[in-house]
């Protein structure tokens, strides 16, 4: 009859619409990795920097703030330039975060020691700053990540108190706290941190305490290493080769 | 690029996150007005719950002078916030390990025992004025006495208990509305200037003196304005614990700085180059000369002579007394809300100082705008209902105010 479709020739119809739409879902399912592959209770992130590296050209600064469009003034990650000589005298800088890097300025008493310090967010275990976030918008993912929920957070500015690394602030445009989340966005593609790719000395590395082979859990479990602020008992995961006392 | 021109001028060495003030003048601004809500209401207590009849001229002012701050109160956060679309998720998601997220529950529940004993304390006046009036007046006041009409002296007994319970429990209420943000300074150790456990009592004992001081000023400026006699009375009193207060406050302020210097750790070498060069106007000029000392010799001077003295010059000796006290006490809250903000957590350098501009958002303006605005509310009350005499019973017996 007129304006029937036949049977045949709706199954036929069926089945190509079925194909069409199939069709991605099948090349998918082949090169994955996305986050449907992730399982989170297999890691469990620790960070090694080794100061006796770290040459302050400000590369790292730069690619974090290229990857995560931190705003200019603020800082995810920085490096300190200290400058220790005879008297006790300690001169420590960070001209723009070492964005730029670091030029040679004069200093008036005789250098005996000198070394970049990288710093970050120390992802703690013992956070000080999820715990004085009023509506819980931080909070610490189970691979031990430190996170802030821009969607939840009412940016009151208690965790930027409370983080005694100085490792958070406001931002000027979204008006939430922000800081160094270890490219999370990008650890859970398998991929590294924006940071540690840009380091062209390897003095930044990120690492997995569930990994028996893993180079970084190795080296914490065999070589000296030290923590920012231990007597705050925060208990940092990120680690650090070749800190010097005067180093906060 | 960024201009170097916009960023803060540094001495030494900060952390480049620490160059910007994340507490701003409204942060200042908010303990201010709670700990003048907290001071307020304990006068009132000293007379509903303690008897001090010297003090029943202004036991109904308080209240309201109390009520007039709250109102007010969130103001200040409200406008701080990133999000404050979002200020809500304190009550809906709170996070108890955090003194802030006490907020939601402290501050409606001091609200609910305020107005409950503001209603209970002006009840017979609702009723009174509400049967003396005629059409829409009549009905709002009919309204606001809640069904009751009841004015005997069995009612009358009912809501003297009432109240007796509501200011028991008010005065914790009070307390802890003011003293938890002491508890949200003192309980972050990264910061040395706010770390102490003598916080949330410092904060308290100033509460109480700006409670009292602007009580004070607001009393002897309403009765010059209104034509009342100022009673001498309660001046003496109100001096008196004016006087204690203040004793207390800057006790307890000058003790944590003499153990910070006797300690000589490593704060103190932060602490130390903060207090006279960065605050040295606002620290040591104004909170502690103009602020503390200069108050407490002429509190001295307005006690201890009181019966000597007469009553215009003791009046006046103890309204500059108020004033001074309640600038000091809005100088202590800027010491330490703006100056734990100035030294870097790096302890090596300062900011230079936080300047507030007329008028950005967090700005002067806006802080003048609300204390305004508590002002304002005040006003509005006591129109309304009469905060210093009650008013006449039936058949025109003048009734002295009871309640």
């Amino acid at each position: 009859m007129d304006g029937e479709v036949s049977r045949r020739l709706f199954l036929k119809g069926l089945g190509g619409v079925a194909l069409v739409l199939g069709l991605p879902g099948l090349g998918r399912a082949q090169g994955n990795r996305g986050r449907a592959t992730y399982n989170w209770d297999e890691f469990s992130y620790v960070y090694l920097i080794d100061v006796t590296k770290c040459i302050g050209c400000g590369m790292c600064v730069q690619a974090c703030k290229r990857e995560n469009m931190v705003p200019d003034g603020f800082f995810r990650t920085w490096i300190e330039r200290y400058r220790i000589g005879e008297g006790g005298r300690v001169e420590v800088d960070s001209p723009n975060g070492g964005l730029n890097g670091f030029s040679s300025t004069i200093v008036d008493f005789k250098v005996t020691k000198a070394f970049f310090v990288p710093k970050m967010c120390n992802h703690c275990k013992n956070t000080p700053c999820t715990q004085v976030c009023p509506v819980g918008a931080s909070y610490t993912t189970r691979d031990g990540v430190v996170l802030v929920d821009e969607k939840h957070c009412i940016g009151c500015g208690y965790c930027v108190q409370a983080c005694p690394y100085g490792s958070r602030y406001l931002h000027p445009v979204t008006h939430v706290a922000d800081k160094c989340t270890w490219c999370y966005h990008r650890i859970t593609k398998g991929l590294r941190p924006a940071c540690v790719m840009a380091c062209p000395v390897k003095a930044r590395e990120l690492g997995n305490m569930k990994d028996e082979q893993d180079p970084v859990r190795r080296a914490i479990a065999t070589e000296p290493v030290l923590v920012l602020r231990p007597e705050l008992l925060t208990k940092p995961n990120c680690y650090y080769k070749g800190l010097d006392k005067e180093v906060r | 690029m960024i201009s170097e021109l916009s960023l803060p001028a540094v001495t030494g060495f900060a952390f480049p996150n620490d160059l910007h003030i994340t507490w701003s003048l409204m942060i200042v601004l908010y303990p201010y007005l709670t700990g003048i809500v907290a001071g307020a209401f304990v006068i009132s207590a000293l007379y509903h719950l303690f008897g001090r009849k010297e003090l029943q001229p202004i036991s109904r002012f308080s209240l309201a002078t109390s009520f007039g701050f709250m109102v007010v109160a969130t103001l200040p956060l409200l406008n701080h916030l990133g999000h404050p679309e979002r200020a809500f998720n304190i009550i809906f998601t709170p996070n108890f390990s955090s003194a802030m997220a006490g907020f939601g529950v402290l501050y409606n529940t001091y609200l609910l025992i305020l107005l409950l004993e503001i209603w209970f304390v002006w009840r017979k006046d609702i009723i009174l004025i509400a049967r003396r009036s005629r059409g829409i007046r009549r009905k709002i006041y009919a309204a606001l006495a809640i069904g009751t009409y009841d004015i005997s002296e069995e009612a009358l007994e009912k809501d003297h208990w009432a109240i007796r319970v509501l200011t028991a429990i008010g005065i914790p209420a009070a307390c802890m509305l003011h003293g938890y943000v002491g508890f949200l300074f003192g309980a972050l150790k990264a910061n040395p200037w706010w770390s102490t456990p003598l916080m949330p009592i410092i904060f308290l004992a100033s509460g109480m003196t700006s409670g009292v001081a602007m009580l004070i000023v607001l009393y002897q400026t309403a009765m010059k304005l209104g034509g009342g006699k100022i009673d001498s009375e309660t001046i003496a009193s109100l001096n008196r614990w004016l006087w204690l207060f203040m004793i207390v406050t800057v006790s307890l302020e000058l003790l944590e700085i003499m153990t910070l210097a006797y300690e000589k750790s490593e704060a103190w070498e932060a602490i130390h180059p903060l207090l006279t060069t960065k605050l040295a106007f606002s620290f040591i000029s104004v909170q502690l000369i103009l602020g503390s000392l200069i108050p407490f010799i002429l509190l001295m001077i307005s006690v201890t002579m009181n019966r000597y003295l007469h009553e215009k010059v003791r009046n006046t000796l103890s309204f500059i007394s108020a004033l001074l006290l309640l600038i000091q006490v809005f100088a202590m809250r800027w010491n330490v809300v703006i100056g734990g903000q100035l030294l870097s957590k790096s302890f090596r350098g300062f900011r230079e100082s936080y300047a507030p501009q007329l008028f950005e958002k967090e700005g002067i303006l806006a802080a003048v705008g609300i204390l305004f605005l508590a002002f304002v509310a005040l006003f509005l009350f006591a129109r309304v209902l009469p905060v210093f005499k009650s008013l006449e019973g039936p058949k025109g017996t003048s009734l002295e105010a009871k309640l």
